[in-house]
């Protein structure tokens, strides 16, 4: 400790604890910063056969270089995917909405059209253009370890307004809309949250951090688990359906039954 | 039918067990009637007739409904506790765990998920009230166009539609009871309803909820109005409407036999007390049935009240599903005058709907007073043969099924793929539009039956067979209608236009013009007369050429 008091006068002490103290904030800071880190390394071979999927099915929109095409009214055919990372291709890709089957309000749910493994050649590629949210690590998708009962009151408070109390599903402007959200991978739920897919907010770790998104996903698993205590749900859409069914079916019965009584006795 | 019991034996010991019972039950009324001098009336109500039709029971399903509401609403009041004071929920549902809730909240969780039986009387209390307002419908539907409340029924119809207000209200404050999201944002509704009213907005909606919006006190307000004021006045008015039933005896569909002067029927007892009973307990089953496998406003879904989230697909129960259209339909117009927002977009739909049950309440004052009828109707109206009656019926419920229908505008763009804007502008287009066409539409219709029944009356029913004379006339062959069945066709009243002057006002003459200027005169007796002249001339020429045998070759080959 002598040596070191009896330099601290020395020209270049003052370097050094600049440069210590970068390291430390630097080191510190991508110790502590939240985890969207890659949750897998892609290697070249995958960044390349993500790039022929791209130009194959998705530059046609997208543009060769991924920089987003506008036609000649000036309307975006496909926006820029530079930045917009590997999660966002996981969900787009991995839930069937794109590639897109046709042009509409909104890029619907479907099969996937591609397998695993070119999902996540894609997402190499996307992600290889440029920063943006990774898919996210499994820790965050451990419904184990979520709290239901926080989950339940951000997803009312952020989530039903558009999805319905029940997660049914709701109308948003001019035929666009909110799909349900019961029943769906953890990891893609996580993913819409992050990127803001179509229509959606984003709620990125400054809105909602990665235990705020498992507390949703928590509470999404366990409304599905839950079902309907009361029976048949009607869709959970609420008294809309409930009183069609009072006109629908419980009318016919009750006329049924009132036929039959002032039938019998002619 | 258990009096013809042929086994002997037992039809002594029947006898004697029967005639012993008969005894004591003599001895048991004579004692009952000596005091309390109810035996006159029994055997009144016993000896009602009431005519026999299914169109007729739909007030019943409604009292039924009532009945049921009243069992399964005091199960609830036992276990329901109307406070907002807060909470932290610890019951067996998961996912509201640990959250800051009203007891009013936490004692419908209990009730739902805790109380033995809760949730079934929860669900059975929740679809009879939409079966009520179901019921309700039905009936008024059925008493306006068949013209029942015409004189000297327009009181109790007054009764009947107070009736279903009181089901709106009492079914709105039992919404809001469990403290829902779902109820609360109701409630905010209803508060934004009346802070829109000029000058004394703020204050009735201080008085209402006793402060501020939400505050601490509505809940057991509205649980005082939905268990105590409006259930007494419902049963009030139901007795109301039961004396005047009695009193003006039932309406009947006309046929032969059937007058002004009497009711065509079976008795109370035996045949009503037993199908009445029975229908209740099917009414009551099949209630039951619908809630024991059907869930009805889950609210552990909706969370606990808490005025910043609003869910997607809100909406109130269907009978007022009408009140939010409007909300839905109409611009944000408003404007500022010396400083006050006046809030069109709320004053505008409050003025429709109160126009439109106004309309409702005063419509048989309406048609009396254009028809100048003052004469007592028992026989009912077929709706054809009021055509313009009808027609203004039907306008009507399409105006509340459109504003209903704009209520569930985001649940029908999911549904059918649609873009909500559009919809609600061709709702809106609707609104306007629909109504008219739709009335001119039944109103032709309706006349267009009349014709069809005119034509009946005089020719009788056509048989798709035609012959041919031997100078190539042709002549279809017609079945003539029986006295019964043609009565039914000629027996209804023909109202004219009346021109102004000698006492009717400009005003009624218009009035008359427009429900009378496109009648179809009923068939008179000489019209008659005449086309039974014809056809039976008619019927000789093709007697003669077919010697009565009015089969085809074909079908006499095939013989």
């Amino acid at each position: 400790m002598k040596a070191l008091a009896a330099r601290r006068h020395h020209p270049m002490a003052l370097l050094v604890i600049l440069l210590l103290a970068l390291v430390a904030t630097g080191g510190l800071y991508a110790a502590l910063q939240p985890q969207t880190a890659q949750a897998e390394a892609y290697t070249q071979e995958d960044i390349d056969a993500g790039e022929a999927l791209f130009l194959a099915n998705c530059a046609t929109c997208h543009g060769r270089n991924a920089e987003g095409l506008v036609d000649s009214e000036g309307d975006t055919l496909g926006p820029s995917l530079i930045g917009v990372g590997a999660a966002a291709v996981d969900f787009q890709v991995g839930t069937g909405r794109m590639p897109m089957q046709q042009s509409g309000a909104q890029a619907s749910r479907k099969p996937p059209q591609m397998n695993e493994e070119q999902t996540s050649q894609l997402a190499a590629y996307v992600a290889s253009l440029g920063p943006g949210p990774a898919i996210p690590a499994d820790e965050w998708l451990d419904t184990s370890k979520g709290d239901a009962t926080k989950g339940g009151e951000i997803f009312r408070i952020n989530c039903a307004m558009c999805h319905n109390a029940a997660g049914a599903g709701g109308a948003l402007t001019r035929g666009k809309y909110a799909p349900a959200v019961i029943g769906l991978e953890p990891k893609h739920v996580y993913e819409a949250m992050e990127t803001g897919p179509q229509n959606m907010p984003v709620f990125n770790d400054n809105n909602l951090s990665s235990s705020d998104k498992r507390d949703v996903i928590t509470y999404l698993e366990k409304l599905e688990e839950n079902g309907s205590p009361g029976g048949i749900s009607l869709g959970s859409l609420g008294p809309v359906t409930e009183g069609l069914y009072a006109w629908t079916i419980i009318l016919s019965l009750l006329l049924g039954c009132a036929v039959w009584l002032g039938a019998k006795a002619k | 039918m258990t009096t013809t019991t042929p086994s002997t034996r037992k039809q002594t010991s029947d006898a004697e067990g029967s005639s012993r019972a008969y005894k004591l039950g003599a001895v048991g009324g004579d004692w009952l009637d000596q005091r309390v001098a109810g035996g006159g009336l029994v055997k009144f109500m016993a000896r009602k007739i009431f005519p026999d039709h299914w169109s007729f029971m739909f007030g019943e399903v409604a009292l039924y409904s009532f009945v049921i509401l009243l069992i399964s609403g005091v199960f609830l009041t036992m276990f329901f506790d109307p406070s907002m004071e807060e909470v932290i929920y610890s019951g067996p549902y998961e996912p509201l765990q640990g959250l800051m809730m009203s007891r009013a909240f936490e004692s419908t969780l209990e009730i739902s998920f805790e109380v033995t039986g809760g949730l079934l009387f929860r669900q059975m209390h929740h679809w009879s009230a939409l079966v009520f307002m179901v019921a309700i419908f039905v009936h008024m539907f059925r008493v306006f166009f068949t013209g029942a409340f015409r004189k000297p029924r327009e009181l109790n119809w007054i009764v009947g539609f107070s009736l279903m207000v009181l089901g709106m209200v009492a079914g709105f404050s039992g919404y809001s009871l469990p403290d829902d999201v779902l109820s609360g944002n109701g409630l905010r509704v209803i508060d934004g309803l009346m802070k829109a009213v000029p000058v004394v907005g703020t204050y009735l909606s201080m008085l209402l909820f006793g402060g501020e919006f939400p505050g601490t006190a509505v809940i057991p307000r509205l649980f005082t109005v939905h268990i105590l004021l409006v259930p007494a006045m419902i049963l009030g008015l139901i007795a109301i409407h039961m004396v005047l039933l009695v009193l003006h005896k039932h309406t009947q569909y006309p046929g032969p036999g059937r007058t002004e002067r009497n009711v065509v029927g079976f008795p109370v007892f035996p045949v009503y007390a037993a199908k009445a009973g029975g229908f209740f307990f099917l009414v009551f089953g099949i209630i039951t049935f619908i809630s024991a496998t059907t869930s009805i406003n889950a609210v552990w879904n909706y969370g606990p009240y808490d005025p910043s989230p609003v869910s997607a697909g809100s909406q109130p129960d269907w009978y007022m599903l009408w009140t939010d259209g409007g909300l839905r339909l109409i611009p944000g117009w408003e404007s500022t005058i010396f400083g006050y927002v006046l809030s069109w977009n709320i004053l505008i739909p409050m003025v429709i709907y109160g126009l439109l049950l106004g309309v409702l309440a005063l419509y048989p004052f309406l048609e009396a007073w254009v028809t100048g009828d003052d004469r007592e109707r028992h026989v009912n109206d077929l709706p054809y043969n009021a055509p313009v009656r009808t027609g203004l019926g039907v306008a009507w419920i399409m105006t509340y099924l459109i504003l209903a229908l704009a209520a569930t505008n985001d649940i029908i763009a999911v549904a059918l793929q649609l873009s909500i804007n559009d919809l609600t502008w061709a709702l809106r287009i609707a609104f306007f539009v629909v109504p008219v066409l739709s009335f001119y539409i039944t109103k032709r219709l309706c006349l267009s039956i009349q014709r069809h029944k005119r034509e009946k009356a005089l020719h009788g029913e056509e048989s798709s067979r035609i012959v041919r004379t031997e100078t190539g006339d042709m002549i279809e062959i017609h079945t003539p209608l029986s006295e019964f069945d043609r009565w039914v066709l000629v027996q209804h009243d023909d109202y004219r236009p009346l021109s102004a002057g000698k006492g009717v006002s400009s005003l009624r003459a218009k009035a008359t013009s427009f429900f009378f200027k496109d009648r179809i005169s009923p068939v008179t007796p000489s019209e008659l007369r005449e086309a039974l002249e014809h056809s039976g001339h008619e019927k000789h020429v093709i007697d003669e050429l077919t010697g009565g045998d009015y089969r085809t070759p074909a079908e006499k080959t095939q013989h």
